[in-house]
């Protein structure tokens, strides 16, 4: 491909109205479940989310114990929010909580992919691929579902298909494959990500005398961002960048002949150390993108699933730099006017060192796909037969999870 | 020294040889790594750019007669128009942009083209820079087109060929041994592409003297070191007496492109090679001296009567007063040792091991200036083939390294911002000794915050599948490091494994 400059009209586009977009050579959504016109918006976080910090069990007797000093309460000056007698919510997500409380939002709790191991790009293959194994980077599993669900609408026979939208820089795997789908970017410039500065010292500091040399330089003369805070500069890796794929996403799938799925991934969310601080900012991003969504989706929002997933999750315990390695077991967050919400869905495996997977991560209960599967069914009417065969294959035992749709 | 294994060996080619691997990596070449080098040189292989504007030196530079004079009509209709009716200016934006549609699926390279963007603001204000130089002038800036389209003929063309790249490399350091500046002039900006096409490439496996001519008779050369304006005193050309001698071109030819700084030469040899090639000059527009837009003896300008340069006498007749002067210059034991110097600390090591330039410098004079034996000499040492990676990668080289590896093929635009953004604007260093060699210069945080914009840029532009892990242990093969492979394989997304794989010690040094 080629690198093309961004003109200013590609940054006034989020500011223009949607007259701007000519929607109509894209088909309205068809046969959708319960005569809605629905959306669909997967939200990929890369990196692997904690999701014990996410939505913290606060109930558990062993979780004070467990992760100490990054533990959270539900008291004092940076409180948890309570979503039930059990769990708690990060207290830089109070759009979410808002939606929770209308019953407009879920967190599905020890969920994970069928992948065990700890590469983020295995693990980020496999979320995204639908397949059990990761290295079938052909295709997601979002774009085999688009290409198998029923054809548009029967009044404009022969329109097009375009039913995706891709947001970002990268088409997100999960959205790539036959099915044509329509890609947009955000204006904003693509910055390096705020954990490379840090990454980068650890490789100099153990090979190049000279690169350590200058990148120290570099860092302390503030040429080269530190690392350690997340500014507001756009790109998917900050909280700014996030809302501003939110909002303009939420455009374009708000319109009436526009795309009705869109994928998105963020991120930045390996918080091997420091996490707090890195979750505390990276958190609002997320949150303030439900509220950009709900806002600018207007009508539609009632008929609309977000689904946030990441690769895998972190280990319980917290490593020696205040952060958490690679692990098993995350959240998933559900939010949307179609969703059956205000609950948090778990089978919870407990925290005792024994209940551990492998005795160092949160155990996995409960199978993403069921919850995509879920969704699928019931909001966009897709068949089980299918979802089983084309869009999560060899996945038949894997059963859709009921009532998820409202 | 221990022989090293063929991977190694194969590794080191590309690297410190070449232009770095391209997407079939280390593999490409690892049945016979040196013998693939040595058959480059056999071949003479320098690729040849080409694009429908990349013409001749004189049919350039009469285009931007004819465009000057364009430009200057246009400029006095302007001026008439003004001071007759001022008009109110037009508002004209772009035309509005839609989202682009992927008809093809997301994974095709060109459905991304939209999304890549550079990445921050300092990257963003160098390229935004060049491309305002663009689009500032109301026609298209001759000059500047034809420079984009010469650096579009390099970047997404020759650097790709052939399997090592050592030709393109030698290009490259004859260019900056004999640099010119396309800020000089509109006549050096036009033909710098052309100047490299004609005087430096047919010679890089050829003999020194012969480059050396080419290049010191080259209307590019001539311009930009000012000797097309330089007058014998006692020339016909000066009988006014109000003219006369410029010395620079002979100054950097003892300086830079022969004898070296230290080589012995005096003042006085710089005046009288001054003299020795007044005369040498581009003939204009109205040829009167000779084709317009070429290399003219203008013995009218030439200064008459014997001369005698470092203890040698040359009769003056004419234009072979100046060409045998550069033939003993060229021979010069000095030269022999300032070349070989340079080749060494550019493929070597900063500081030249002594052996190895002694031994380069011994074929350089044994031979005559015969560069093909001068570089057989220099990789058939083992001192040449040290997998220790010493040398830091230019920001020229890098970018180049960076293009082959991703197989990007990013506008010429793009580049040159990239390129000035990294601290080395192609083809426009800041004095006639162009740019540094060693890797002080290079290696500064200011480079390296550039460069990490520039790896995250092509990152984001490579086609999202490519693994970062095989992409690193391919295109460095066994000079990966287990703390690159580490962190490569623990970055966060593939995109950023792919920029710290760029970033990596082993693949910004060679």
């Amino acid at each position: 491909m080629t690198c093309e400059l961004m003109t200013p009209t590609r940054r006034a586009v989020l500011g223009a109205s949607g007259a701007l977009f000519a929607w109509a050579f894209i088909p309205r959504f068809a046969h959708a479940a319960g005569g809605r016109d629905p959306r669909f918006i997967p939200i990929i976080l890369r990196g692997a989310l904690d999701g014990l910090t996410a939505v913290p069990p606060v109930g558990d007797p062993d979780y004070q114990a467990l992760r100490q000093a990054i533990a959270m309460t539900t008291s004092g000056p940076e409180a948890a929010l309570p979503l039930d007698s059990f769990f708690a919510l990060h207290p830089s997500m109070p759009n979410f909580n808002r939606l929770y409380r209308a019953g407009q939002a879920a967190v599905v709790h020890a969920s994970a992919t069928p992948y065990r191991d700890r590469s983020h790009f295995d693990g980020q293959d496999v979320l995204e691929s639908g397949y059990e194994m990761p290295g079938r980077v052909e295709s997601g599993w979002l774009n085999r579902m688009l290409e198998g669900l029923p054809k548009g609408d029967k009044v404009s026979p022969g329109a097009s298909e375009i039913r995706g939208l891709s947001v970002g820089a990268n088409a997100p795997l999960v959205i790539r494959g036959k099915a044509p789908v329509l890609g947009w970017s955000p204006s904003t410039l693509q910055p390096v990500s705020d954990d490379l500065p840090p990454r980068l010292m650890d490789l100099y500091d153990h090979t190049d005398p000279l690169f350590a040399k200058i990148l120290t330089e570099g860092i302390s003369t503030g040429k080269i961002a530190a690392g350690l805070d997340v500014k507001a500069k756009g790109g998917p890796g900050d909280p700014t960048g996030m809302e501003q794929m939110a909002r303009g996403a939420a455009r374009l799938l708000a319109q009436d002949d526009g795309p009705r799925v869109a994928a998105l991934a963020f991120e930045g969310w390996d918080t091997h150390a420091g996490e707090v601080d890195r979750l505390n900012k990276l958190l609002v991003g997320l949150d303030n993108s439900f509220a950009a969504f709900q806002q600018e989706l207007g009508p539609a929002w009632k008929d609309t699933a977000i689904l946030v997933a990441t690769e895998f999750g972190r280990t319980a315990q917290v490593n020696g730099t205040q952060g958490t390695d690679h692990g098993t077991g995350t959240a998933a967050f559900l939010a949307g006017g179609a969703i059956k919400g205000g609950r948090v869905i778990a089978d919870w495996p407990g925290l005792k060192q024994a209940q551990l997977r492998d005795g160092r991560d949160l155990a996995a209960t409960t199978d993403l796909r069921a919850v995509v599967k879920g969704i699928a069914v019931d909001l966009l009417g897709a068949s089980p037969t299918l979802l089983a065969r084309d869009v999560f294959p060899g996945s038949d035992h894997v059963l859709p999870m009921k009532g998820l749709i409202a | 020294m221990a022989q090293q294994s063929n991977d190694v060996y194969a590794a080191l080619a590309l690297s410190r040889f070449g232009l770095g691997a391209d997407h079939n990596g280390t593999a490409s070449i690892a049945f016979d790594p040196r013998g693939a080098l040595l058959e480059e040189i056999t071949e003479r292989y320098v690729p040849v750019p080409v694009g429908p504007q990349l013409q001749s030196t004189a049919d350039l530079l009469v285009s931007l007669y004819a465009f000057q004079e364009e430009r200057k009509q246009a400029r006095q209709q302007a001026a008439v128009a003004v001071a007759a009716a001022p008009q109110d200016k037009q508002m004209q934006g772009p035309p509005p942009q839609k989202p682009t549609v992927q008809p093809s699926g997301a994974t095709s390279p060109s459905s991304q083209a939209m999304a890549a963007q550079p990445n921050n603001q300092a990257m963003a204000a160098a390229i935004g820079k060049a491309v305002e130089k663009l689009e500032k002038p109301a026609m298209p800036y001759l000059p500047q087109q034809i420079l984009l389209a010469e650096v579009d003929a390099r970047f997404n063309g020759t650097i790709r060929q052939p399997l090592i790249g050592f030709g393109e490399r030698l290009a490259m350091f004859w260019a900056n041994h004999f640099a010119v500046a396309v800020s000089k002039s509109e006549e050096v900006h036009i033909v710098a592409g052309a100047f490299e096409r004609e005087a430096i490439r047919p010679h890089v496996f050829g003999r020194f003297a012969d480059m050396l001519f080419a290049v010191e008779t080259h209307p590019a050369m001539l311009a930009y070191l000012d000797n097309q304006q330089s007058i014998g005193p006692n020339s016909k050309a000066n009988a006014n007496k109000k003219r006369g001698l410029n010395e620079n071109l002979a100054r950097e030819t003892l300086e830079l492109h022969t004898l070296g700084v230290n080589g012995g030469y005096t003042q006085t040899d710089v005046t009288t090679l001054a003299r020795i090639i007044t005369g040498w000059t581009v003939a204009r527009n109205e040829g009167k001296l000779g084709t317009p837009g070429t290399f003219v003896f203008n013995a009218g300008a030439h200064e008459p009567g014997d001369q005698t340069l470092l203890g040698l006498t040359y009769a003056d007749n004419g234009v072979g007063q100046g060409r045998e002067a550069l033939r003993d210059l060229a021979r010069h034991p000095a030269t022999a040792q300032h070349i070989a110097t340079k080749l060494v600390r550019h493929f070597v090591a900063d500081t030249p091991p002594p052996g190895l330039v002694q031994t380069v410098a011994a074929t350089f004079s044994k031979t005559d200036g015969d560069l093909s034996a001068v570089y057989r000499a220099l990789v058939g040492s083992e001192d040449a083939w040290n997998p220790t990676l010493s040398k830091v990668r230019s920001p020229l080289e890098f970018m180049t390294a960076l293009l082959r590896a991703s197989g990007e093929t990013p506008k010429p635009n793009v580049i040159l911002g990239a390129l000035t953004a990294m601290g080395q604007p192609f083809w426009a260093p800041a004095g006639p000794n162009g740019f540094a060699d060693t890797a002080d210069v290079w290696a500064s945080s200011e480079g390296l915050s550039m460069r990490m914009d520039v790896a995250n840029m092509i990152a984001n532009a490579v086609p999202p599948q490519i693994d970062p892990r095989s992409f690193v242990s391919d295109s460095l093969g066994p000079l990966l490091s287990n703390e690159t492979l580490q962190a490569v394989s623990r970055a966060e997304t593939r995109k950023q494994g792919l920029t710290i794989a760029y970033l990596s010690p082993e693949f910004q040094r060679r």
